[in-house]
This record gives structure tokens, C-alpha cells and sequence, in this order.
């Protein structure tokens, strides 16, 4: 497939000044959203393969997490910032759509705006002081921001409906009522491309060079005048927005919503799919959050012993495309083309 | 007075097993700079494995020794054949790996055994002992013993022998404990090898207390992980430190704020903890390489 | 992009279509396609378990026999792992790939809720495990469940308190769905019931030692009993910690931890602690003139046989549901989905494991206070409480 070709990240050793330039020197505009206009031809097409309504459901869904994954993804394969509480920020989202029309009387679409806000104000107060932390003392700040959060959700039962969650009514957007498998996933591609076109603008801004400096050596981007602890933040404060969104879709999707959104083992979930599908690509989320969703369905037939055959296929990718689906695909052809 | 004393003792009880849990994830990262999320499924195996095997008729000793070589292979076939391969990937790759291996274990153990609850007999019985107002069960006294007798072989191992020296080089610096002359490969394998006993050897231990299941390893991975980072991952003393305080904060808080928030009190305070001391509790600060 | 030739199911699918395409209605396929999807695994396994094994275990025995009038049936089980979002999606497996005629599955709540919606939009019979009371109220016209609800279980625990005269309780719950929901339950009808709640604690789903949350039942003064509503690992090591510290009051526990798989986790301590389950944990020890007797004496022994495994409550919600939406089947003569929601909300005088089911339109559960036992337990086994005394 081109569109993996073309997603490729500059390699930590090549230098990332030389290659910036020659993008920003080159076709600029046109070619930095090539690959967000290929993915949409994809996601156009794509229903024309669907046997039956359950695919519209399935890939709504791998849109939704693709975006929160692609949210995460700039976190943590281009700044290099792990997050091992990235869900907390999908049940904010979720919960805002879910309490926006319920407790407030507010439209849904303005509760997935401010359930954004929101995140994005929380994440700027935890962010300043969690990033400071490295590695692994910053996974285990994000989980244990991740746990409360999904502890409130389970507690304020009140406002939350407690573990059992509550319902969500429906999106209505200037009158028109969003609702359906197919309604949502011709609403959760067209999220979904605006996250990555975003994102791969992001990329080539200034800001988007900052934050791969800070990926290879916080010190070295420090010394070179990156304000490291700025960008960070920013890129914090992007992703929570991200899986914000993403979290609200997924609640007015299923028109439920339950503390399980917000839960531990869906940070995991989505840290493997950015791992799975490549750290620092953006289609390598789709593709990872594509495998991570499908995979549970195509395993069914396994029943027993379907949990053993995923852990073996996870282990397996990561053990022999170690940069993740898509990077190491992409450089297996650039090898051959030598 | 006696409250405090009976909160303390369940502090201690699950503070146990959560420093086992913690030592597990310690040995492992000193060794390989993985962080291993199977590290619950050890504890799993060796309570899961000892009971299938008395219930099939062996005896209580052979049953736990056999459930720890047991856990003792499946740590070193998770280094042979998932984490050597993989060898000089980035570090949330090798944490994958290990997600992984944790689902694939799990399923395994629900294919092998069943997904029901099980319970070992206590060692010295389960009449309580009362002390000061407060009530502490013998087997509770059983595992802190255990822990203790752990940490205890481990310094005397790291500290008296020679491969135990090699196994810190190798922590240390492994290009150097390589030109050496060190066997890292066996080293690390070694490392992972005591893991996999050790989380064995505490589910063996605390399954008459806790109770076990195909699924505990996820919430105590979590649990250990959080404890390993609260004394400062690499620390060994750290790590039980880490343990025991996390069990105390739990049980603290349960008693005398609210049961509903008390892990959500744990976690605030390890966050306030990483806040002043970054590099957690007994942790060296780390340096960044450039 | 993946293939679609990915999904096994695809195929199944497509001769569907074209059967249906061709005109064939269901009926002349000569099979019945019952869909489920349950949480066999995950924190909910404990129920979801069980039910799956009885589902798949009176499937093959139904089909032994011929089938329901001659038709097979065809039994499909996803396993959600108790996420709500997994259940949804499986639900829209269900409708929309497996064209099933009919559902009996769902095993918590939460996943119950998710999957509502799927199958009223469908026109969908959907048979619910789950013990929620916002499954049934309102009611739903394609939604039925089995299991009685935490409600029922509460005003059972409070009657036979009433009986003792201990008015003033403890309640101890477990923070995941079903000890929430029930506790929320108790909550609400206490007062009516004339029983105070002096004091509350919780623990968490996974927790290893309740020490703490009972040192301060204990040392509240004026409560004469404690009740703990929850499910799974919990209520045994609240019992086991219950006995450790020596609290004197009468423990109660709920119908969540109705198997024997409770007594044996908790061994000795779970000596004299009461509870309400139904008739099935107890079934022989039914006097023999008791109309529950044949069915949950029959279900215990398949169950037994099937799975070496002790009988559980949650097995037996399956088993209900399944015979319910088999006798409508037999009722309707079709498996049209319509008529056979039709024949489920006229099922009267079923005797299930649960108790005796008495739909109506606007009684989608159909199980009477009667449901419920309270059983005592001495030296590890069940004792049923006269219903005269105490």
C-alpha cells in the first residue's frame, strides 16, 4: 500500500533539521496532507467490501480509537512520553457527553465541546507537574491520574449512574439527529481524518519539531533553545483532546457509557494500539487501533481459547516488527527498493 | 489504639505481597530494563498450580515445589523466547511483549485449570491470634516471614557468591559485565528465572489468605508496579519498602478516611511522593545520556 | 485495509442472504438460531461462566431430542468480558451477521444496558441474566430477564431481620456493579422496611483483606446485624475476616454468592451466616411435595454431571431463560422473532429455577416474592429457613 510509504518518520539517525528543511522546501502544502487524502479515498471505499451493517459498526469503532490513538501517538512516539492513563481523558470526554444533556440540558455537541475543554484544562494542571517525572515514574504518575479517574466515575454515582454507567442521549447536529451504525461511521471517519490532518500539520509546524528534538534527548532539544517542559505540556494538552473527543463519540455512539471507558485496561488498550501499529506514524494508529479492534471479532471461532491466540499474536508482532505494523513494513520495502 | 494496631496488621498482610510482587519487577529491570507486566501471572501460576496438584492428590510440599519450578520455566521461556528475541528494542516495546505474555497466560490458565476462585489450606491453621485488641492470622505472620527469608537469600546471593556479583555487573553496566567476561544472556535468563520463583513462591504463600484465580495478576501487577516506582525502581529495599507502604496507606485509609477513596488515597499520595522525590523513595536520580 | 473474507462468519451470512433472498423463511431451514453473548471471562466470570456451560449443555441436549418440534437449534455465544462496548458490538454481530431469531444472554447489567437498544431497534426477544431493576422498569417490549432482581433479595435479607427484631444494620458492599446496584437498592428501601442503616464501608473488587472497614463496623455502637451485598472472591474474605476478628452480630450475605464454590472459600467462618437464594441451591432438601422440586433437582444433577462443577444461582438464570423462549418457540410454532416476543410475555406458570414466572405486558420478570429461600448455612452445607420462624 503507498499510503505507508509515505508515512514514514525520519529515523532517529538521520538528522531532523536537514529533513524538516527539505519538506518545507518541497511541494509543502499538497504534499503533507497526501496521505490524510489517500486514507479518506480509503474510508470512502471502503463500505463498498461491507457484506453486512456490522461493518459499519465495527469501523466506526476503529475510527474512534484511531483518533484517541493518534492523540496518544504524538505523545508518546513523537515526543516520547508515555501515558499510561490516557483513558481517563476518554472518560472525561464520554461522561461530558453523557452529563452535558442529562444533569444540565445542554446539547450534546456542545457537551463534547466542553468535555474537550475540560480535558484539556485538566491536563494542563496535572501536566506541568506529572511530565516533570521520566520513564517509568511517568507511566506510573499517568496510570495512577487514569485510576482516580476512573474511581469518581464509579463513586459519584449521582451524576455518573455509578458501575452500571448511565445512558447518553442522542447527537443532534442542526436538527439532524446522528444516530445508526452507518450514520457513525461516515461521522467518526470524517473526526477521525480531521484528527490525522491535524496531526500531520502538527508535525511539520515548528512545534512539531520541537517535539521530536525533545523525543531523541530532552537535554540535547534543551540546549538547542527548545522550551522543553512548554512543549510537552502542549502535546499533553493535544492528546487529552484528542481521546476527549474520541470519548464523547464513543459514548453518543453506544449511547452508554460505564466507568469501564475510563478504565486501566483501556489505557493499555490504547498504548498497544499506537505501539502495535508504529510509534510516530499516524496511519500505524489506525492500523493498530484496526487490528486491536477486529482481532476480538475474528478470534471468536477460538472461544476457550481466543485469549491465548491474541497474547501470542501481540507478542509475536512485537518481537518481529519490533517499530511497530506500519515503520517496519515500510522498511522492508525501502530495503528491497534498496 | 487496638484499631490502629488491627488496621496496621492488614496493612502488612497485603503490603507483603504487594513488596513480593514489587521485588519481582525490580529483579527483572535490574537485569534487562524491562518492566514486566507477567510479573502477576507468577503469582497466579504458583497458587493455581499448587492447587490443581494437591487436588490431584499430591502432598502440600511436593505440590508447591513442583508449582514453583513450575512458574521457574515459564519465567525463563518468557526471556528465551520472547524477551531475547526482541533484544535492543525500545522499552514499551519489551513492556508489550510482556502485556502480551500476561494475556497469554492468563488464557492459558483458564484452557488449563477453570475460572473459578480456590483456597490453600493455612499452614498453622486459621485460628486468629489476638494481640493488643487486634486479631492477625497466622498464615498473614507466615508471609511477612516469607518475605523477609526472600530478601534475606537474595542480599546473601547478590552480596556472597560469585554469580551473584555478575548478575549486579550485569544490572550495573551489561557492555561492561560483558567484556568482563559475563555471560549476561545467563545472567538476565537467571534474573527472570528468580522472578517467576519468587512471585510463585508468594502466591504459594498467599492464596490461603487472598484466594486466587486465573485473573488476579492484572490488579497485582498494577499494584506492584505502583509499589516498585513509590521505593524507586532498581532498589530491591526499595521495592519492599514500596510494598509495605502501599498496603499500610491502603488499609490507613480504609480504617480512618474511606473505604469507597482508599486507593485513590494510595495513589494521590505516590503521586505527591514522585512530585518531591522524582526518582521515588530509595531510587537513584538518573542522568540522561546525550 | 483487512479483507473482509477475515470473518469466518461471512460466509454463514452469506448463504443467509441468499436464502433469504431465494424466499426461504427460517422456519424451512429447520433450526432456531438463539444468540448470546455473555461475560465468560473478565471480573464477571464468576456468573458469566456458569451460564455459558448450561447454555451450551441443554442446546446439545435439546437438539438430541429433535430439536424443538422437529427444528435444531443453533446456539452462538460471544464472550464480552463484561465490557459494554464489546457486548454492543456483539449484539450488532448477532442481528446483523447471525440473524438469530432470538437472545438469552447478557450477564451483568452494564452489558444488559448496552445492548438494549441494538435489539428494540432489531425487534429483537432479548432475555436478560442480569439482576438490574432498569432492565424491566420501564418496561421494554422486546426485553425480558430471569433473575430476580437485588431488590427482591433486599426486602428478603429485611423481612427475616424485621422477624428477629434487629432493626439497626451495617451494610459492607462491593464497589463493582452488582453489590453497588443491590446496596443502592437496600438504601432506598430501608426506611420503608423499618430497618436503619447506621453505618456503611465498601471495598473494592480484587481486595485481599477488609480488616479495617469491619474494625469500624465492629466498634459502632447500636448495630445488631451487618449485611454485605457483592459477588465473586469478595464475600468470602469478608466472611473469613468477619470470623477473624470475632464480630458476635449475625452476618448476611446476598444472593451473589449463592454456590457451594462460597462455602468452601470461606470454610468455617461461613458458619451461621444467612442469606436469600433460590430454591435450586437447596434442591434436596425440598420437601418432597414442593413444586420446584423436579425442575431445580433435574437442572443440579445435569449441571453436576456436565461440568463436575457445584451449581450456582447464575447457571440456573441461563437455564430459565432458555426453556422460557423454548416453550414460546413451541408456543409460536415459529421462529419468527415477533411472534416469539409474543408467546415469551404470555408465559405463565413456568417453573424455572428461579421460581414461577408470570409474564404480562407489563411484567417483563414474572417472579413473585416467592422466589427467593433464605438459607442458613451449618457445617458446610445449605439449611432452609422455615418460612414460619427463625
Amino acid at each position: 500500500m503507498s499510503v505507508r510509504s509515505l508515512d514514514e518518520r525520519p529515523a532517529a539517525q538521520e538528522q531532523p533539521l536537514s529533513k524538516a528543511r527539505s519538506t518545507f522546501v518541497g511541494s509543502l502544502g499538497r504534499h503533507r496532507l497526501m496521505p490524510v487524502l489517500l486514507l479518506a479515498v480509503l474510508v470512502a471505499l471502503a463500505p463498498l467490501l461491507f457484506p453486512s451493517g456490522f461493518y459499519y459498526r465495527i469501523f466506526a469503532l476503529v475510527y474512534i480509537f484511531a483518533l484517541a490513538a493518534v492523540g496518544l501517538n504524538l505523545l508518546m512516539g513523537y515526543a516520547g512520553q508515555v501515558s499510561l492513563g490516557h483513558a481517563g481523558f476518554m472518560g472525561i470526554g464520554a461522561y461530558a457527553a453523557a452529563i452535558g444533556p442529562a444533569h444540565f440540558g445542554l446539547p450534546g455537541w456542545l457537551s463534547l465541546i466542553i468535555g474537550a475543554v475540560l480535558s484539556a484544562l485538566i491536563a494542563f494542571l496535572v501536566g506541568r507537574p506529572i511530565l516533570r517525572l521520566k520513564g517509568h515514574y511517568l507511566a506510573v504518575a499517568t496510570l495512577g491520574f487514569g485510576l482516580l479517574l476512573a474511581i469518581v466515575f464509579t463513586s459519584e454515582a449521582e451524576w455518573t449512574g455509578g458501575p452500571d454507567g448511565m445512558s447518553v442521549s442522542r447527537l443532534v447536529l442542526f436538527g439532524w439527529s446522528v444516530r445508526g451504525s452507518e450514520t457513525w461511521y461516515w461521522v467518526s471517519a470524517v473526526l477521525f481524518l480531521a484528527g490525522a490532518a491535524i496531526a500531520y500539520n502538527l508535525i511539520e509546524s515548528p512545534a512539531g519539531r520541537a517535539m521530536r528534538a525533545i523525543h531523541d534527548s530532552e537535554t540535547a532539544a534543551g540546549v538547542l533553545g527548545v522550551d522543553v517542559s512548554r512543549t510537552k505540556l502542549l502535546v499533553f494538552v493535544i492528546s487529552s483532546v484528542y481521546a476527549s473527543i474520541a470519548g464523547s463519540s464513543l459514548a453518543f455512539f453506544n449511547g452508554l457509557v460505564t466507568p469501564d471507558v475510563a478504565g486501566f485496561l483501556r489505557s493499555i488498550e490504547l498504548v498497544a494500539m499506537v505501539v502495535l501499529g508504529g510509534m510516530g506514524s499516524v496511519v500505524g494508529s489506525l492500523v493498530g487501533a484496526a487490528v486491536l479492534v477486529l482481532l476480538p471479532q475474528a478470534l471468536t471461532f477460538l472461544h476457550d481459547y481466543e485469549h491465548m491466540v491474541l497474547g501470542l499474536i501481540i507478542m509475536g508482532v512485537m518481537i518481529f516488527l519490533r517499530d511497530g505494523i506500519v515503520p517496519s513494513i515500510a522498511a522492508a520495502f525501502r530495503g528491497r527498493r534498496g | 489504639m487496638a484499631e490502629l494496631l488491627q488496621f496496621a496488621f492488614s496493612g502488612l498482610t497485603v503490603g507483603a505481597v504487594y513488596a513480593l510482587v514489587a521485588l519481582g519487577f525490580t529483579l527483572i529491570y535490574n537485569a534487562s530494563d524491562v518492566i514486566n507486566f507477567a510479573q502477576g501471572e507468577f503469582v497466579m501460576l504458583g497458587g493455581l498450580v499448587t492447587v490443581f496438584l494437591l487436588a490431584a492428590g499430591l502432598p502440600l510440599p511436593v505440590a508447591a515445589l513442583l508449582a514453583v519450578v513450575a512458574s521457574t520455566l515459564v519465567g525463563l521461556a518468557l526471556y528465551r523466547f520472547a524477551i531475547e528475541p526482541a533484544r535492543g528494542a525500545n522499552a514499551v516495546t519489551l513492556i508489550m511483549i510482556t502485556i502480551g505474555a500476561s494475556i497469554f497466560l492468563r488464557g492459558a490458565a483458564q484452557v488449563i485449570f477453570d475460572k473459578r476462585y480456590h483456597s490453600l489450606p493455612p499452614l498453622f491453621g486459621d485460628t486468629p491470634i489476638r494481640f493488643g485488641g487486634a486479631a492477625i492470622l497466622p498464615q498473614s505472620l507466615v508471609v511477612l516471614a516469607g518475605a523477609l527469608v526472600i530478601v534475606v537469600l537474595l542480599w546473601a546471593f547478590v552480596d556472597r557468591t560469585l554469580f551473584g556479583k555478575a548478575v549486579l555487573a550485569t544490572a550495573a553496566n551489561k557492555l561492561a559485565a560483558r567484556l568482563v567476561g559475563i555471560d549476561t544472556r545467563l545472567t538476565v535468563g537467571f534474573s527472570f528465572a528468580i522472578s517467576a520463583a519468587i512471585g510463585a513462591i508468594a502466591g504459594i504463600l498467599v492464596t490461603p489468605i487472598t484466594l486466587t484465580s486465573y485473573n488476579i495478576g492484572t490488579l497485582l501487577a498494577l499494584k506492584g508496579f505502583a509499589a516498585a516506582m513509590l521505593g524507586g525502581i532498581g532498589s530491591a529495599v526499595g521495592a519492599v519498602l514500596g510494598g509495605l507502604l502501599l498496603g499500610l496507606l491502603e488499609a490507613l485509609s480504609a480504617g480512618y478516611l474511606s473505604s469507597e477513596f482508599k486507593d485513590a488515597v494510595a495513589f494521590i499520595v505516590i503521586l505527591a511522593v514522585l512530585f518531591v522525590r522524582p526518582q521515588g523513595l530509595l531510587g537513584r536520580a538518573r542522568v540522561e545520556r546525550v | 485495509m483487512i479483507p473482509c473474507s477475515f470473518f469466518p462468519a461471512k460466509r454463514v451470512a452469506a448463504v443467509a442472504v441468499v436464502l433469504a433472498v431465494l424466499g426461504a423463511p427460517s422456519i424451512a431451514l429447520a433450526q432456531i438460531k438463539i444468540g448470546s453473548s455473555l461475560s465468560v471471562t473478565g471480573p464477571a466470570s464468576f456468573l458469566g461462566d456458569p451460564e455459558k456451560k448450561t447454555l451450551e449443555m441443554y442446546v446439545d441436549e435439546i437438539n438430541k431430542k429433535g430439536g424443538i418440534d422437529g427444528q435444531k437449534v443453533e446456539l452462538i455465544v460471544y464472550d464480552d468480558g463484561g465490557n459494554p462496548n464489546a457486548a454492543r458490538t456483539f449484539a450488532t454481530r448477532l442481528v446483523e451477521e447471525d440473524k438469530v431469531a432470538a437472545v438469552v444472554g447478557g450477564t451483568t447489567t452494564g452489558t444488559t444496558m448496552a445492548m438494549i437498544p441494538v435489539f428494540e431497534e432489531a425487534q429483537i426477544p432479548f432475555i436478560s441474566l442480569a439482576g438490574g431493576i432498569p432492565i424491566i422498569e420501564p418496561v421494554k417490549k422486546w426485553v425480558f430477564k430471569t433473575a430476580q432482581t437485588d431488590k427482591m433479595a433486599c426486602e428478603k435479607i429485611f423481612a427475616d431481620l424485621k422477624k428477629r427484631n434487629l432493626t439497626t444494620i451495617a451494610l459492607i458492599s462491593g464497589t463493582e456493579a452488582f453489590g453497588k446496584s443491590m446496596r443502592d437498592q437496600c438504601v432506598k428501601i430501608a426506611a420503608a422496611s423499618g430497618i436503619t442503616i447506621a453505618h456503611e464501608e465498601t471495598y473494592g473488587p480484587g481486595d485481599t483483606d477488609v480488616t479495617p472497614q469491619l474494625t469500624n463496623i465492629k466498634g459502632k455502637a447500636g448495630v445488631q446485624a451487618v449485611v454485605n451485598t457483592g459477588f465473586g472472591q469478595g464475600p468470602a474474605i469478608v466472611t473469613r475476616n468477619y470470623r477473624q476478628l470475632a464480630i458476635p452480630l449475625p452476618l448476611y450475605q446476598s444472593h451473589g454468592v449463592a454456590s457451594k464454590q462460597y462455602i468452601q472459600l470461606a470454610a468455617d467462618s461461613a458458619d451461621g451466616v444467612r442469606l436469600p437464594a433460590p430454591a435450586l441451591l437447596v434442591a434436596d432438601k425440598l420437601p418432597d411435595g414442593d413444586p420446584q422440586k423436579p425442575v431445580v433437582t433435574s437442572y443440579a444433577k445435569t449441571y453436576q454431571d456436565n461440568t463436575k462443577q457445584e451449581v450456582s444461582a447464575f447457571g440456573g438464570y441461563a437455564y430459565d431463560g432458555l426453556m422460557i423462549l423454548v416453550e414460546a418457540a413451541k408456543r409460536a410454532k415459529s421462529a419468527d422473532p415477533a411472534k416469539l416476543r409474543d408467546e415469551i410475555e404470555k408465559t405463565k406458570g413456568f417453573m424455572g429455577t428461579g421460581g414461577v414466572v408470570n409474564m404480562s405486558p407489563t411484567d417483563h420478570m414474572g417472579l413473585g416474592q416467592a422466589a427467593f429461600r433464605m438459607l442458613d448455612i451449618k457445617n458446610g452445607d445449605w439449611v432452609l429457613v422455615p418460612e414460619s420462624g427463625s
